[in-house]
C-alpha cells in the first residue's frame, strides 16, 4: 500500500467524524465555532450545480479566507435579516478521492432540512461537499469546502452556511 | 400619461395600492394578458448566453415558458415552449446547443427549427396508406407561437405584441444610456442563482425601486461602520414612470474606498470591523465613480452593478405568491482570472446569500404574509411626495420610483382592475 493510500485509510473515520461534528456545529447554532473548522488560508463556497456542470464559477457564497468566514458570522448575528429557522444536516459517509502529503480530498452527500416558525420541516438544500482536508498536526481542518447544491431554487434566501 | 389623467383602478393609485393586487388570482391572470403579453418588451436573457448558433436558453415571459435561440444564420428567435400538436413542453433543458437546429417534441416527435417553424411530422401521410393527416394539412400553419425579438446593448427582449414600438423606444434614451454604461464592452456569463420567494412579483418590483429601505433593512454597511453618508446619488424615472435607475457614487475626491471605510468607521461608530476587506473592495472600471447602479426595466428585469458585481435579475411570476428571481452574474469578456476572483468575492454582497441583499427575499415574503385577508386595505407610498418625478435624489428618502412603477402598472392594466372589482372577482 502506498503512503498516500495509507493516509487515506486513516483519514476515513477522521473525516466522517469531522463531518458529523461540522453539521452539528451549524445546526446547534454554534456559528462562531464554524470558522475554526477551517485553516486560515481556506476556501469555502456554496455554488449551484448548474454552474459547476457548465464550468461557470459564480457562487452564492465565496469566502477565500478564514476572516471572510468570520465576517459572514458577524453579519448574520448583527446585520442580516432572515426567517427564523432551524437547519438539520444529514451528511453521508465520505468517499476519499485523493491524497497529497498531509492533505486528503473527499466528497460527501448532504441534505439540509429547514424548519421555520410555521413548524413545517422542508428539504431546504441537497447537494454534495467537495473537500480538501488538512490533517497536519493531528487535527482535521478544512482547506477547502465546495458545497455544490442540486436544489437550484433557493427558498427565500440562503443565510446560514451549509 | 400624467398623474392627473392616470386611471384609478379599483380604488388603487400610485400612492395607495389595494393589497388585493398581491393575492388575487383574477388580477394575476389579467396581468399576464395586459402586462407580460401586452404593451411591453420582456427580458429574455443575454446575447452572451447565445454566443454560438444553435445555443438556446429556456426562460419565461410572465408565467409563459419561452425558449430563446440563435439560429444557424446568427439571428435570435423566441417561441413559446408549447408544442403545436398537443401542447407538450418541447424543449426540456434549461440551456444547451441544438447543433442541427431541430427541437423535437418527445411525445410524437414533431420537429421545429430554431425559429420555431415546424419542419417535421412523423407519419404525416400515415403508415402504408392508413392514417396520416389530410392533404390540406399545412406545416406552416402549425409553427410554435413566436415572439418579436430585439436586442439592446447585449440584452435580449421579446414581446407578444405585434404593434408595440421598437425596443429602443420602449426603453427610452435614459434607460438606454444606463444599460450601455454596464454593457460598455462584451460580457461573459459567470453563473446563475435562482431564488424562489413566496410572494407576489410586484413586491419584488417595488423592492428593487425602493431606495427608502436600503440603509434600514440592509444593516450590513452600518454594522461594519461603512455607512456612506456623503455619497452622491441620482435617480431617474422614465416618462411612463415604470422604468427607473438609481446610482450611488463615491464621495468626490475620495479615491480609496478602504481609507473611506476607516474614516466612516470613526464617524459612524460601527461596532464590528471586517476582517477581510477584499469582500468590499471596489475597482472602478467604468469611467465614473459609480459604485452602485440599480436599474429596473419594467416589467421583469433589474440590471445591476454593485461594486464590481454585474448581474441581471429576471423576475418570473409563477403564481400570486410564487416568484422566482433568476440572477445571471457576468463579468467582461476580457477579465483575467484575478479579476474574476475579485468579482466572485464581491458577489458575496448580492444574490440569495448577499450580505446587502438577502433581506429583500424576506421583505417580499413578509409583505405577502402580512397582507393576507387585507383586500380593500391600501398601502401608503408617500415618502418624498405623492407624484412621480423624472428625477430625484434617492438617498433623500423618496418612494418616487415605487410610485412610478404603480403609475405604469395601473396604466397598462387599464380598466382590468376596476372590471374585476365590479365583477366581485378582485
Ligand atoms: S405533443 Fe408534441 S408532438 Fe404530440
Ligand atoms: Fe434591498
Amino acid at each position: 500500500m502506498s503512503v498516500a493510500a495509507e493516509v487515506a485509510q486513516v483519514a476515513q473515520s477522521a473525516i466522517d467524524d469531522f463531518n458529523a461534528a461540522y453539521g452539528l456545529c451549524l445546526d446547534d447554532d454554534r456559528l462562531e465555532q464554524w470558522p475554526t473548522l477551517f485553516v486560515d488560508d481556506c476556501l469555502y463556497q456554496v455554488i449551484a450545480r448548474e454552474n459547476v456542470d457548465n464550468g461557470l464559477p459564480a457562487a452564492v457564497m465565496y469566502c477565500d479566507s478564514k476572516g471572510m468566514l468570520a465576517d459572514r458570522v458577524v453579519a448574520l448575528r448583527k446585520a442580516n435579516v432572515f426567517p427564523e429557522h432551524f437547519n438539520r444536516h444529514l451528511i453521508g459517509r465520505a468517499v476519499i478521492t485523493g491524497a497529497e502529503g498531509n492533505q486528503v480530498s473527499a466528497e460527501a452527500s448532504y441534505v439540509v432540512f429547514q424548519t421555520r416558525n410555521d413548524g413545517e420541516t422542508r428539504i431546504y438544500n441537497a447537494g454534495k461537499y467537495v473537500d480538501w482536508f488538512d490533517l497536519s498536526g493531528g487535527t482535521v481542518r478544512l482547506k477547502s469546502r465546495t458545497c455544490i447544491y442540486d436544489t437550484l431554487r433557493i427558498a427565500t434566501l440562503l443565510a446560514t452556511p451549509i | 400619461m400624467n398623474a392627473e389623467t392616470m386611471p384609478v383602478a379599483a380604488g388603487s393609485e400610485p400612492t395607495a395600492v389595494d393589497y388585493a393586487v398581491y393575492h388575487s388570482q383574477a388580477i394575476f391572470t389579467a396581468e399576464q394578458e395586459n402586462i407580460f403579453r401586452g404593451q411591453t418588451w420582456c427580458y429574455l436573457g443575454l446575447e452572451a448566453e447565445l454566443a454560438n448558433s444553435g445555443d438556446f436558453r429556456s426562460t419565461h415571459v410572465g408565467n409563459t415558458p419561452v425558449v430563446v435561440t440563435r439560429a444557424t444564420d446568427g439571428t435570435i428567435h423566441a417561441w413559446v415552449n408549447r408544442c403545436a400538436h398537443k401542447g407538450a413542453t418541447v424543449c426540456r433543458s434549461l440551456r444547451g446547443n441544438q447543433a442541427d437546429g431541430a427541437f423535437v417534441c418527445v411525445y410524437h416527435q414533431w420537429a421545429y427549427d430554431a425559429t420555431g417553424a415546424l419542419v417535421g411530422v412523423p407519419f404525416r401521410r400515415g403508415l402504408k396508406g392508413v392514417g396520416g393527416y389530410s392533404k390540406e394539412f399545412n406545416m406552416a400553419e402549425h409553427s410554435l407561437e413566436r415572439l418579436r425579438v430585439e436586442t439592446f446593448g447585449g440584452l435580449v427582449f421579446g414581446t407578444f405584441n405585434p404593434t408595440i414600438a421598437p425596443l429602443d423606444d420602449f426603453l427610452g434614451p435614459v434607460m438606454r444610456k444606463y444599460i450601455q454604461r454596464v454593457f460598455q464592452r462584451p460580457v461573459k456569463v459567470l453563473g446563475y442563482a435562482r431564488q424562489f420567494m413566496a410572494g407576489n412579483w410586484k413586491l419584488y418590483s417595488e423592492n428593487s425601486r425602493d431606495s427608502y429601505h436600503g440603509g434600514l433593512l440592509h444593516l450590513f454597511y452600518p454594522t461594519f461602520g461603512i455607512y456612506r453618508q456623503s455619497q452622491e446619488s441620482a435617480g431617474l424615472v422614465s416618462d411612463e414612470g415604470y422604468h427607473t435607475v438609481f446610482t450611488v457614487s463615491k464621495p468626490k475626491g475620495d479615491v480609496d474606498y478602504g481609507s473611506f471605510g476607516d474614516e466612516a468607521n470613526r464617524e459612524m461608530q460601527g461596532e464590528a470591523k471586517l476582517q477581510d476587506e477584499r469582500l468590499l473592495a471596489f475597482r472602478p472600471e467604468i469611467a465614473d465613480d459609480v459604485g452602485l447602479h440599480i436599474q429596473s426595466i419594467f416589467p421583469s428585469v433589474v440590471v445591476q452593478q454593485i461594486q464590481n458585481t454585474l448581474a441581471t435579475r429576471q423576475i418570473v411570476p409563477h403564481g400570486t405568491d410564487k416568484t422566482e428571481l433568476v440572477w445571471t452574474y457576468f463579468g467582461y469578456a476580457d477579465d483575467d482570472d484575478e479579476t474574476t476572483r475579485h468579482r466572485l468575492r464581491n458577489l458575496n454582497l448580492v444574490g440569495p446569500s448577499g450580505l446587502i441583499s438577502m433581506e429583500d427575499g424576506e421583505a417580499v415574503e413578509l409583505c405577502q404574509q402580512g397582507t393576507i385577508g387585507a383586500e380593500g386595505k391600501r398601502s401608503f407610498v408617500e415618502m418624498g411626495g405623492d407624484d412621480v418625478r423624472p428625477s430625484y435624489a434617492p438617498m433623500g428618502m423618496d418612494e418616487n420610483s415605487v410610485r412610478g412603477f404603480w403609475k405604469g402598472y395601473l396604466g397598462l392594466m387599464g380598466n382590468a382592475l376596476a372590471d374585476l372589482a365590479a365583477e366581485g372577482r378582485a
